[in-house]
């Protein structure tokens, strides 16, 4: 008998040899989320954006960590406080056989801000940016203060050809436009069905090892991880945490998992008195006990980050104590997880003034961040617990995060206490203590998802500093202080960093990217 | 009939019509598009610009007036997520629904009308009760689960078909589809039998219950009678009369199938309008949700008419005619 299952594995093998030596070169991936279109300009949302990754380079490129290295820029630095020099590599061409040069980067960055009917659009990223060409290869950006962010938000903006300057969004989706200096060249999209893109032959970087990529969308997640073990696709992106256990037992099956820049949050209304989901004990009227710093503390110390990890993610998820997980710019060393203490957090809740508690809900999504409902659970339970009884109510994104943000009457955060994530695109950390900590003020941008409206002038003050200092060093720590203040006030409670799960049939691996983007590229063969 | 013919689809104006002012304003209180649609990088001014830019900032009846004012020229309005013009994303996306809804429609007929001849003509017969057995759990699985069944089957343990997608697309007689491809049919195989599953088990229940009724009938006696051969009795005039009931529920059943291939495109990863309504509603991509109910019902009142069109062919005894006129 084992004889027998010996010959079958070895036969086995041998076909899938066989079967591999013909169609190595073509890799098909399954995708959790589909890009909504091929024009890089069009819809500033995370699926589109990998797939662009693939046909268009940027002037600087994001590595697996979100660090800045040169695209199709060589060099980028400030040559006096308002400018930024740009050298642009020399002798690239596009996927058509035209060259690179400055007309391409100046057309790209007047194109991205404004492209019609686009949901979302790259404005955001080139706000208070001149493109001046000085040569061929040189163009500078000038801004009207000090900016140390510049590469971090040209690292967004896919770089096209004059073609796709004058082009419609419809002339990308059909391939005519969509022609950048990319590892991949365009060779056909349906939509809902798949995209497919050959091998860049005069690719200037490393030439990619797939001569042919194809790229499924498979949003259901039990019938990705099936078309995997059928060999229909070779990788999946997205692996739903129930299967991952099942998977681990395959032999068959490698799997790749990475932290992402994505943090799990709670945020807390500390703007009201009079808060619309906070009660005394019996359901009657209170001053929001959330504005006292040592009931955040409380909350914060009551919940069990390593039975989050544990239990509800099923170990796929790291202990979050700040807002980005190390190794990235900006965040502090000092930070570490708050540990989990129920008897002091009850001690807090009492020299606060509340030792029996009060009464809570919970808001969240539960269609949005990897088992998001269960985790809202699991959290409503810890601060029962210590005497904080503590409702869940969570519903789909596409109605939470409305009325999360302006739900109200009076336009203002309808919640008291949410769970959200954030993911920080720009990957450090002035993007999440711009947007969650600072306060909230339409006119300046800042504090746009600030949902509990956490205001403390001190903290704003040092990351309004950290966005006019240039220099790295100095700007690595005010941010790190301005993160570890706002931590130390509660401003919002983070409880873990999602681990993103790859899964490729055996031979393959996958290198993990924390922008959870998947590329053909960080495809490898072991 | 032409009179008849004009007058139902007047009427099925005044169906979509209405519908259009539930489905439009039931879906515009739902949940904030705008939210689902900017990047987070998103400041405040870039979020003001994108609901005026949708239009969001208008009143409602405003609103509504404008749909109706591009329904009135065939413009259903943009896909927030697209920004494409919604019928035409499901135009495009319409073909692959169809060509599963009339393979499951294809398969519902081939299976279950033999199956169902079969159990009404030998209702004792083992294999009769093991059919009807095996009806009721056509009934009672719900679709998603025979759907993943049906794939750690065929597709992960036997690998004789695909798991999920659509197949290489070829033509025939002008009309492009992916049936008419050795690799189409094999994708979708799976698809379509999960979504003729119900509608096997109802052609069968429909059929042995036509026969067993006709059987005992005094036509059936006389045909004998006069020397007919059993097969001719069966085939010509028992199952001329069985078939009034069965291609009415069919027809009307077909919206259905195109009604839960929401359930089925999705398991099966099927580039279809179902798919396509299941992102558009996790989304909240309005233009497109209203567009495909409006639609779907323009289908549903067609159909309908087909289906009483067809009744008067093969019975003469029906006169197209509305009641009381």
């Amino acid at each position: 008998m084992r004889k027998l299952t010996t010959a079958t594995a070895v036969a086995f093998g041998i076909l899938a040899m066989g079967a591999g030596a013909v169609s190595a070169e073509k890799l098909t991936i399954g995708l959790a989320s589909e890009p909504t279109s091929l024009d890089p300009h069009f819809h500033n949302l995370g699926p589109n954006n990998a797939m662009s990754v693939h046909i268009f380079d940027r002037l600087i490129a994001q590595d697996e960590k979100q660090r800045l290295s040169p695209g199709l820029a060589i060099s980028w630095q400030p040559i006096d406080d308002l400018t930024w020099e740009f050298k642009l590599r020399e002798g690239v061409k596009f996927h058509d056989g035209s060259d690179f040069t400055a007309d391409d980067v100046v057309c790209t960055m007047a194109r991205a801000p404004d492209v019609p009917n686009s949901p979302s659009g790259y404005g955001t990223y080139l706000k208070g940016k001149e493109v001046i060409k000085i040569d061929d290869y040189t163009v500078h950006f000038k801004t009207a203060a000090p900016y140390p962010l510049m590469g971090n938000d040209i690292s967004t903006i896919p770089v096209i050809s004059e073609i796709g300057c004058n082009a419609a969004t419809e002339d990308f989706n059909a391939g005519t436009a969509a022609i950048g200096t990319g590892p991949f060249k365009f060779q056909s999209y349906t939509p809902g069905e798949s995209i497919v893109l050959v091998r860049n032959d005069d690719y200037w970087g490393d030439a990619p090892i797939w001569s042919e990529v194809e790229f499924r969308p498979i949003t259901s997640g039990p019938s990705r991880v099936a078309s995997l073990l059928a060999g229909d696709v070779d990788m999946i992106s997205g692996v739903p945490t129930t299967d991952i256990t099942t998977l681990k037992g395959n032999g068959d099956i490698q799997l790749s998992q990475g932290v992402s820049n994505r943090v799990i949050y709670l945020h807390m209304d500390q703007f009201r008195e009079d808060s619309p989901f906070v009660k005394a004990n019996g359901g009657g009227d209170i001053k929001n006990p959330l504005m006292d710093v040592r009931v955040r503390k409380a909350i914060s110390m009551a919940i069990s980050r390593d039975a989050i990890v544990d239990r509800v993610m099923e170990g796929v998820a790291l202990p979050a104590g700040q807002l980005l997980p190390e190794g990235f710019f900006g965040v502090s060393d000092k930070l570490d997880v708050v540990a989990y203490d129920p008897d002091g957090a009850k001690a807090l809740l009492a020299e606060a003034g509340y030792p029996d508690g009060f009464e809570l809900t919970i808001h969240g999504p539960n269609d949005r961040y990897i088992n998001d409902a269960k985790i809202a659970e699991a959290i409503a339970q810890m601060l029962t617990r210590i005497g904080i009884k503590t409702a869940v109510e969570t519903m789909p994104r596409s109605v939470y995060f409305g009325r999360a943000s302006k739900g109200s009457p009076e336009g203002l955060p309808e919640f008291s206490f949410i769970l959200v994530g954030w993911g920080a695109g720009s990957g450090e950390a002035s993007s999440p203590l711009k947007s969650l900590i600072h306060t909230f003020d339409a006119d300046a941008g800042f504090g746009s998802s600030n949902r509990g409206r956490h205001s403390d002038p001190e903290t704003d003050a040092l990351i309004e500093e950290a966005l006019r200092t240039v220099d790295d060093a100095k700007r690595q720590d005010l941010l790190a202080q301005a993160t570890e203040r706002a931590i130390e006030n509660v401003a919002i409670i983070p409880t873990h960093f999602q681990v993103n799960t790859w899964a490729a049939k055996k031979g393959l691996s996958y290198i993990a990217r924390t922008d959870e983007y998947t590329l053909a590229t960080g495809v490898v063969k072991e | 009939m032409t009179v008849f013919i004009i007058r139902r689809l007047l009427q099925a104006l005044l169906v979509v019509f209405m519908m259009s002012v539930i489905v439009f304003f039931g879906v515009n209180i739902v949940g904030d598009p705008v939210y689902m649609l900017v990047s987070p990088d998103a400041d405040q001014a870039d979020i003001e610009a994108a609901i005026s830019r949708l239009g969001l900032d208008r009143p409602i009846l405003e609103q509504y007036w404008l749909f109706l004012k591009g329904a009135a020229q065939g413009d259903l309005g943009n896909s927030f997520i697209f920004g494409e013009p919604a019928l035409k994303l499901i135009l495009h996306h319409m073909p692959a629904t169809m060509e599963l809804a009339f393979s499951a429609l294809f398969l519902a007929i081939v299976i279950g009308i033999p199956l169902g001849l079969y159990a009404g003509l030998y209702p004792d017969g083992m294999l009769s009760k093991g059919i009807m057995a095996a009806s009721i759990f056509g009934f009672s699985l719900p679709t998603f689960w025979v759907g993943l069944m049906l794939i750690m089957l065929f597709a992960v343990e036997l690998q004789w078909v695909p798991a999920t997608g659509r197949g290489d697309i070829g033509s025939f007689l002008g009309i492009q589809s992916s049936i008419f491809t050795l690799d189409g049919l094999s994708h979708i195989f799976l698809p379509a039998l999960n979504l003729a599953l119900l509608k096997i088990s109802l052609a069968i229940r429909l059929t042995r219950a036509g026969v067993r009724e006709a059987m005992g009938l005094d036509y059936v006696k006389y045909a004998r009678a006069k020397g007919l051969s059993t097969r001719r009795i069966i085939l010509v005039h028992v199952m001329k009369n069985i078939m009034i009931p069965v291609v009415t529920v069919m027809g009307l059943e077909f919206g259905s199938l195109i009604g839960f291939s929401v359930v089925t495109e999705t398991i099966f990863a099927w580039p279809g309008m179902g798919k396509l309504l299941i992102d558009a509603i996790l989304q909240l991509d309005r233009p497109v949700v209203v567009a495909y109910l409006m639609i779907i019902v323009l289908f549903f009142v067609l159909i309908n008419l087909i289906v009483d069109i067809l009744y008067s062919i093969l019975d003469p005894r029906v006169r197209l005619q509305d009641q009381g006129a």
